[in-house]
This record gives C-alpha cells, structure tokens and sequence, in this order.
C-alpha cells in the first residue's frame, strides 16, 4: 500500500473522501426521490430489516408456542395466522428482494464499471412498488392478517378462510412487479453497460449470479402473479377455476402457484451463492476454481430450475408418472449446485486464507447449503417424499437453504461490503462472535426438526403429540439464541456508522472495481471511467490510484 | 455530451446508442414477462378446452364472430398505423408520426367500444358468470369456466389496451411537438413495441375463444 | 399408548421397512459429502491460512491440465448416485402407490376438521381406522371440503384428499399396535386437532371388535337404499328400453361418449356423472339425467358408487343404447 504524501484532492486529513454519496445531498427529498443506485441500495437496505425483524418476531412467537405440546399460548386462529405471515414476510418481503435489491443494486454498476443502473427511474419505482406492496401486507396484518398458510392452498384460500386474502394478495401482487422490474433493469445493465474491456467472462460471478436470478424473476413472477389474480377472481367473482363444484381443478392452481414458487428459491439462493464466490476468491487471494464452470452453473440452476416444479406435487393427486418425470428433473438440477460446492472448497486449496468475519459466513454457508441441498435431494427422492412431505423435515430443509445458505451469505455480503457501503469499519471481534452464534443457534434450531420430520410431526401444527416435545424444547431454545446472534449486527453495525474506523478504499485487498473507487463511492462512482484489462480475481489486487487509497 | 434541441441523454449513458439499445432491450424483457404473465391464463385455459371440448364449443359459438373479426381487422390496421408512426419517428417526420398515433388510437378505441358491445351483450344473455349466469345447453357448469376465462383473458388484454392507448395518446403529443429525433425515439419505439405485442396477444385471443369448431 | 421412539417412528409395514432402507442409502450419502466437504474446508482453511500480510493464494486452475476432469469426475460421481437414489425412490414410490388387488376397500372421508371412515360391511368410525394385521387395505378418499392429507407415519406415506376426485391410499400393516394417523396438508383452523389412530389388531381381536361395535347397514345396501330413493332405477333398468345407459357390469369398462371418446368406468367417472350427469354422456344417449349436485353428501355418493360397482352384468343382457 502505498501511503499519500499529501492528501488528493476532495479527500480529508485522514484521507477519507470529502464529498460521497451519503453526504452529496441531505434531506428527506434527496432519499425519497433519488435516482442513485447506491442510495436506493440503502432504502431497501431499511425496509427488508423492517421486514425481516417483523417476520422473526413472528418466528419467535411461533417457537414459543411449540415449546408444549399443548395448544396454549394462542388461539389455533391466531397461530395459523403466525406462522402465514413468518412466511409471507421473509419470502416475499425479505428473501426474494434481499441481496439482488440491497448489495445487487448497490454493487453491479460498481462492479461493470458504469455509473448507474440502465433505468435508474424504474429502479425507485421498484423500492416504491415494493414498499406499496409491504404497505398493504402490513395493512392486513394489523386487521389480523391471513391464516391460509403462505402457499394460499385453493379451495381453502378461495371458499373457505375469511380472512384477509386479498389484501395480502394484492400486497404481493405489487411486490411481484418490484422484483420484476429489478430483474428487467439487471438484465439491460448487465448486456448494456459494461466498461470497456469487460467482457463475459472477465465479471465477478456475484455479477453471473445475478444476472440468473434476474431471469428467473422475469419469466417466474408473472405466473404466480395471474395465480394471484385467479384466487382475487375466485373469492370475489366466484369464477369457479379452483372450484370443484363449479367445474375447476384444485390442483391447476398449486401447478400455477409452484411454478413461480420453485424458480423463487433460486432467486433466493444464487444472490447468495454470488456472494459467497467473492468472499472466498477474496479470503483465499486467488481466483475461484473453475469460473467458467461456477458460472454456466448458476444459468444451469435458472434454467432447470423451471423444470422442477412438480416435486412439490408429489403426494397433491398428480399421476405418479408425473412425479417420476420431475423427480429425475429434481436431481438433475442438483448438479450445479454440487459443482459449486466443489469449486468453492477447491479454491480453499494451496489458497492464503484469512479468518475475517465475511470468511466465517461463507464457510457457514458452504456447510449449511450442503446439508440443506443434500436433504433437498433426499426430498426428491419419491419414496421418502411421500413420507416427509409437508412434514418438520421440509422445514427443516428450507430453513437450512434459506436461513443457513441465504441469509449467511447476505450477512456475510454485509459485513464484507459494509466498509465499502458506509465507509466505516466494524468490530472485528463481535462480529467474528456473531457469526459463531449465529452459526451455533441455527444448527440447534433446525437440526431437530430433520428428526421431527421423520418422525412425523405435522408442519403447521399449533398441537402435537407429548412425545415430540423434547425435540421442540431443543430447537426453541436454538431459536433464542439465533435471535441473538441476529441482533448482534444490528448493535454493531449501527454503532459503526457513528464510530467506526474510517475505511480504507480496499481494506480487504480484493480485487473487484469496486474496490477501485473510493469508501464510500462518490455519487458516479467513479472519477474516471475503468476499463478492464485482467481477468477477475487476479491477486494481487491492482493498489487504488492516489487519490482514492486512503493512506495507512 | 447531452444534444439540447434533440432528445438529452441521460447522465448514466455514455452515448445516444448505448441509450437507446438499453430502452429497446428494456422494452423487450417488459414484453417477455407479460408473456409469461398471459401465459398463466392461456395454460388455465387449455387445460379446462382440452378437459370439456364439447362445452367450449358450444359456449364459444355464443360470441359474435362477426364482432370478432371485426375487432381483430381493427387491430391489426392499429399496428400499421403504429409501425407507420414508428417510421415517422425513425425518419424524423414529428408530425406524420403524430397523424399515424392518432389514427392508431382511433383505431384501439373503436376495438373497446366494440367489446364493450359485446359484453353488453353477454350481459344480456345471461352468460356473465356469477349468480345471473345462465346457459341453454348441458353442462352449464363447465360453461361458466369458458364465460370466465373468457372475461378474464379479453378483460386483462382490454386492460392492457387502455394502458396503451393512455401510452399512444402521450407520444402522439410529444411527436407533434417535435420531441423525437432519428438518434433518439426511444419512448416512440418502446410504445411501438408494446402496441404491437398487445395485438399479438389478440390474435392469439381469438382464434382461442372465437373460433372453437368453425371452418 | 404409542412407544416413543428416538430417531424413528414405527415401522409398522413393509414399505414403511424399505422406506427406511432408501432413507438409509441417502443419509449414508449425505452424511458422506457433509463430513468430506467439512473436514476438506477445515483442513484448507488451516494448513493454507495466512502466514503474511501481502502473501497471495496459487491458482492451480489454469496451470493444472487436470482441472477440467475433476470438474467432470465431481460432477458425473454424484450425478451417477443421485440416478441411483432417483431409481429406488421410484421403485419405492410405486409400491406406496399401488395397492394389490385383493385389498379391502374402506371409504375415507375428510372434511375439516375430522375422518370419517367406512369399513367394506358398513361399520363407521369416526377419527379411528381399525384393522386386521396382515391384510392390504385400500382407502378410497375424498374430501368434503378442502384439501386435506391422510398421513400415517407408520406406514411412511402421505396422500391427498381432494374435494373433486377419489384418491387412494394404501397399506398392509405387519405388526399390531396403535398409530398416529394426521392430517397432512393444512386446511384451516383445527389442522393440528384433524388427528386419529390406526388400529392394527390380531385378526381374532378385529372380529371380535367388529362383533362388538354397532353397525349400520354396508355401503352396498346404502346404496341400493338411495338407487331406489332417487329414482335412478327408473331410467338405469336393465333392460334395452331404458333411456339411460344399463349400469349391469359396466365398472371397469370403457365408454364410448357421445364426442367420440372414449372414458373408463371408475368410481371419479360415476361420482362425476351423478353430479354433472351432461359432462360426459355415453354414446348414443341423451343428455336428459338431472344433476343431483347438492342433494347428495360425499358419504351418499360413496355409498351409491359402491352399489353400482357391486351390480354385476347379467348373462343375457346386452347393453344397447335406443334408436
């Protein structure tokens, strides 16, 4: 590193920037109407915590209840009402805008060298259809929310809850049309705005990643938005599609609802496998083994990931013949995802590996997704679906996908981006801590409920039989301390923003453009335009020009 | 580099055609989604015709095939007029583009009076699904499904028609005020596009709901 | 009453036993690629740790020709003993699925939020199965509401109610004892209170169960109780005059319908012609049966498939639709 004589510039004393996009413009207009990618990151950065914090409350009460076997904390109305909207608000307010609308949007114009995203107008409109979206969800919720679980089975959703559907319907509704024009404006950045010299293979694959996710937003979300549609329909016109007595299917509307829904795990899961790619090619100073394989395997992932939507159907009423065909499917689109796996512990290899906090989170990620993908295999294993389904076992796998794999790479994508996004560092000890409690919490929530499942618990289930209580007692108690750790960051990375460290333009060494422009980014981006001559992840990384290095 | 008199580029692009291949590709992925989004309705619909062919024949022959061809004609002439001001655009000629908008929203409006004649008259013959339905023929019930797909899909696509013709109305006053250039129409293009896909959608409508059965 | 089990619930069948063996095959293989993938990233991550600050990683990639048959090999390896799972998941999901031929049927009703059950002699009970050990039994479900599941974890299988079509479920309990039977699929308030038992017993027990509980009259003479009530045997006679198709031995075959295709005579096909009797019309006939949507229950129904099905063809009768 090599340290200024002076200090460039626009930069202070102690070689931070003077102007950057935080503090370019200040007022509630100047967040509320801003086309800046970077600060639309931060409003999203907001709102899913709203959200995430409101869908973990829910988890909580949900724990406590099944701390007895005894229905006794709620009222089965009241629980059923929990555990729909734990799931309605992580799914579709945390999980799916999550990393592609936080670091996506944050960090793929810095990382293709350009100044914005292709539609920065749309891309507001995004945060505001979004946040309209979560509007009338937490409407419903206050009126007493929706008790059909998250999955809005027909004819139950359709003819029998009274509850509020619609609403919560519409609510999704809108926030399917953010994810849509997320993706959309991902999509035209990525082919369009490139910097010169950055050709295909020379992205970041957190770049590869999202532009798979970005297609499967596309073409999934408009399905599950007619599936949607049809249930308002139904409930208010009683046209009948899902309605035996009048000549509907059932089932046609979990064949429209999974089709969405199955692609919607992997816009829930690639964002994070992205991150995960550049914190270990960071942590590890070498290139990730394999690019051109870990790369097509996250367009593998989008694409099969079309295909498979029947195994949630298995045991629906489905001809088994159908069931075969997806199950094959099923396997098939586990593939990449092994490969991923390999390339990434392969990288660790003759690698020079630093046990920084996002490294802890990646290597979480790495053993929890492993576990979660491979009980997901199991899941498509016909035989043993047809004992498990809508089983603790299921739960158990999805959490483990999504809390285990998602939500660590995204905490991990927070604490290495985090510098970058504020410009400030963090306590390196509390947050190494939190990561081992986090970690630790999980697994003593979830890994029981594998056992529950096999045994036989019922999900969606406010009672249940004295003998599973130990079970329960175990991963409620997990569930305590995984709250912990979660509010950990919070204390932390608030306290930061006020007094941390300032940090440097590349405090972690990694390569990346956007580690090239200063912490935090000025409003463009960058000073001057980049232009690429190097593939990715070639260590060591190229120092900042003066000017946007901070002195040592 | 932003050419005042001619259309601005925007800050974020470094060039009018850099500007304008990212509106079309926009414009382009849009339209895939909404195919994907009327596909839901095109699968409901084929699974329950393939279920009850005979019942959706006789339903379909309950609509006016004479309105129907009427309509599609109608459209397909909106997206002439549309591809001509499209031309008009590219060319630079402001105020023939804007002559060849108005035509094309005469045209997608006289398509929405037209259905909504028609539903007046499935008003009037009971074939409304809901409480009032009611259908001369067996299988009432499998009836209502085709009357509700039916009001579903050309409702939706209707739908999408005032959001164009609202687009139409928009661009026909910047083009006669001189707003689109040769380098730069690319809100003209994209409503181009939207416009031409609406009438796709149409076409594929019709020979679906109307024409079931008929040689 | 039900043993608590640590890891395992009973296994009371023999699907539930290879149920088990796959679960085994695949937990052996994840145990596998877990602990490999574990110990490898700990392993890497100490011996390759940091020694100094500007020390970088060695990319083997590129410089090794071998990269691109690990890449194959790491994918084929696994893509080889996931077919094999996939091979046995079937195999094991068809026998789940296909009940043999000589099991008795029961009738199963769901609605929210409990079971009705129909034994094949009439017996009724509601929330509880019982059953002789040793015997294939096969339930005939249908839901009178929403979706519901019938699941037995006992016997490793989970199968959907409906409320438009029969499904089926199927087992041949090989132990006696008492089970929890759940319902699987949420449908609504008292999800988790749609619970019951499956009672497997010694077939002297069942007997003398049987002969202990009250018992109304079987599906069968229900069935023929309504036939008569309803009227259908006005138009269904058999004989060639009747307007309607002649029901003598038609479950089981195919029908021609009147739009030239052709349907087999199951009980979703009666089921569906007693509700929506112009939906599929036999060829030859008009559509003149009146629906009896909404003047029978599920349970009726039930019972009146039953009667048609039990109506075996005379040896001299010819079924032939009126000119």
């Amino acid at each position: 590193m090599t340290a200024a004589a002076t200090p460039a510039p626009g930069t202070n004393p102690d070689g931070s920037p003077r102007v950057h996009y935080l503090n370019a413009a200040y007022g509630l207009k100047s967040w509320l109407l801003t086309r800046d990618h970077k600060r639309i990151a931060l409003l999203y950065l907001v709102s899913v915590s709203v959200f995430f914090a409101l869908g973990g409350l829910m988890a909580v009460l949900i724990r406590m209840e099944l701390v007895t076997p005894a229905g006794d904390l709620f009222q089965p109305d009241i629980y059923n009402r929990l555990f729909t909207m734990h799931g309605v608000l992580m799914i579709f307010f945390f999980l799916i805008p999550g990393i592609p609308a936080v670091l996506g949007n944050f960090l793929i114009p810095l990382m293709i060298g350009a100044k914005d995203l292709a539609f920065p107008r749309i891309n507001l409109l995004s945060w505001y259809l979004y946040s309209i979206g979560g509007a009338f969800t937490l409407w419903a919720l206050l009126h007493g929310g929706v008790d059909t679980g998250w999955t809005f089975y027909t004819p139950l959703s359709t003819n029998y809850v009274t509850t509020s559907v619609i609403t919560v319907g519409v609510g999704i509704f809108i926030a399917g049309f953010s994810s849509i024009l997320t993706g959309l404006n991902f999509v035209v950045t990525i082919h369009r705005m490139r910097a010169p010299g950055l050709t295909w293979f020379r992205l970041p694959l957190f770049v590869w990643s999202h532009y798979a996710t970005a297609l499967i937003q596309i073409l999934g979300t408009p399905v599950v938005a007619i599936a949607i549609l049809l249930v308002a329909a139904e409930r208010t016109l009683h046209v009948g599609v899902f309605d035996p007595k009048l000549g509907g299917d059932p089932v046609l509307f979990q064949h429209l609802f999974w089709f969405y829904s199955h692609p919607a795990v992997y816009i829930m899961i690639l964002p994070s496998m992205g991150v995960v790619s550049e914190l270990i090619a960071t942590f590890a100073r070498k290139p990730i083994f394999g690019y051109k394989f870990v790369a097509f395997a996250s367009i593998g992932i989008a694409v099969l990931g079309f295909l498979v939507w029947g195994h949630h159907m298995f045991v629906a009423g489905q001809s088994i013949y159908a069931g075969v065909v997806f199950s094959v499917l099923s396997m098939l689109v586990a593939v990449p995802s092994a490969i991923k796996v390999f390339n990434w512990t392969a990288t660790l290899y003759k690698g020079s590996i630093s046990w920084d906090t996002p490294m802890l989170y990646a290597l979480g990620f790495i053993g929890l997704f492993t576990i979660g993908g491979l009980t997901g295999v199991m899941l498509a294993t016909l035989g043993i679906d047809a004992h498990v389904h809508d089983t603790y076992f299921i739960i158990a796998h999805f959490h483990y996908i999504m809390v285990g794999g998602a939500i660590m790479g995204y905490l991990g994508g927070l604490h290495f981006w985090w510098p970058k996004i504020t410009g400030r560092l963090y306590p390196a000890f509390w947050s190494r801590l939190s990561a081992l409690v986090i970690f630790i919490g999980f697994n003593v929530t979830f890994f029981p409920q594998f056992i529950l499942g096999y045994l036989g618990m019922p999900r969606r289930y406010h009672s249940y039989p004295p003998e599973f209580q130990v079970l329960n007692v175990m991963s409620s108690a997990g569930a305590t301390i995984l709250g912990l750790g979660y509010l950990m960051p919070l204390v932390y990375f608030i306290w930061s923003m006020r007094y941390g460290p300032k940090a440097p333009a590349n405090p972690w060494g990694a390569t990346g453009l956007e580690w090239q422009t200063t912490s935090p980014p000025p409003v463009e981006n960058f000073k001057t335009q980049p232009v690429v001559t190097a593939p990715p992840y070639t260590y060591p990384a190229p120092t900042p020009s003066p000017g946007v290095a901070l002195g040592d | 580099m932003a050419t005042e008199a001619h259309g601005t580029l925007a800050h974020h692009f470094d060039s009018l055609e850099q500007q304008k291949d990212s509106a079309v590709l926009g414009m382009w992925t849009f339209l895939v989604t909404e195919i994907l989004f009327f596909g839901g309705l095109f699968a409901a619909y084929g699974l329950y015709r393939s279920l009850y062919p005979e019942v959706f024949r006789a339903a379909s022959h309950t609509l006016s095939i004479q309105l129907g061809t009427f309509n599609t004609v109608v459209l397909i002439a909106s997206s002439l007029t549309m591809a001509l001001a499209v031309r008009g655009g590219q060319t630079g000629k402001g105020k023939l583009s804007a002559l060849f908008l108005v035509l094309t929203l005469i045209l997608g409006s006289t398509f929405l009076v037209v259905k909504g004649f028609e539903y007046h008259e499935k008003f009037v013959e009971h074939h409304v699904p809901g409480a009032t339905f009611h259908f001369e023929g067996p299988d009432a019930v499998h009836a209502q499904l085709f009357f509700s797909l039916y009001f579903l899909m050309t409702g939706l696509h209707a739908l999408h028609m005032v959001v164009g013709i609202a687009l139409v109305a928009y661009v026909a006053k910047r083009a006669a005020g001189g707003a689109y250039t040769p380098e730069n129409h690319n809100f003209l293009e994209g409503t181009g596009l939207y416009w031409h896909f609406v009438d796709l959608v149409w076409i594929f409508l019709f020979p679906l709901l109307y024409l079931i059965g008929r040689h | 009453m039900i043993p608590s089990s640590p890891l395992l619930p009973d296994q009371a069948s023999d699907v539930a036993r290879s149920v088990d063996h796959l679960m085994i095959y695949a937990l052996s293989g994840l145990v596998f690629f877990s602990a490999l993938i574990a110990i490898l990233v700990l392993v890497f991550m100490v011996k390759y740790r940091r020694r100094s600050a500007d020390q970088v990683g060695i990319d083997v990639y590129e410089t090794n020709p071998k990269s691109h048959v690990l890449e194959i090999v790491w994918s084929v390896i696994p893509l080889t003993l996931l077919l094999i799972l996939f091979g046995w998941g079937t195999k094991v999901f068809f026998d789940q699925n296909r009940p043999p031929a000589d099991a008795m049927q029961y009738w199963v009703t769901g609605r929210q939020w409990m079971w009705k059950i129909q034994h094949p002699d009439g017996h009724r009970e509601i929330n509880e199965l019982h059953v002789p050990v040793g015997r294939a039994v096969r339930l005939r479900m249908i839901s009178e509401d929403v979706i519901h599941d019938f699941f037995v974890p006992a016997f490793r299988i989970h199968v959907d109610v409906l409320p438009s079509r029969y499904t089926t479920y199927w087992f041949k309990a090989n132990r006696t004892g008492t089970f929890h039977l759940f319902c699987g699929q949420y449908c609504g308030t008292e999800h988790s209170r749609m619970v019951g038992h499956v009672v497997v017993m010694e077939p002297r027990a069942y007997e003398a169960w049987l002969a202990g509980e009250k018992t109304g009259p079987s599906a069968v003479a229900s069935g023929e109780e309504l036939f008569v009530a309803k009227s259908c045997n006005t138009c269904h006679r058999p004989d060639s005059s009747a307007r309607a198709p002649i029901l003598n031995g038609v479950f089981g075959t195919q029908a021609s319908l009147n739009d030239g295709t052709k349907v087999l005579v199951n009980e979703d096909y009666i089921r569906e012609s007693i509700l929506n009797p112009a939906a599929k019309v036999v060829f030859g006939y008009q559509p003149i049966m009146p629906t009896f949507k909404g003047q029978v229950s599920e349970e009726e129904l039930i019972q009146l498939v039953d009667y048609v099905k039990s109506l075996k063809a005379a040896p001299t009768t010819t079924a032939e639709a009126p000119q």
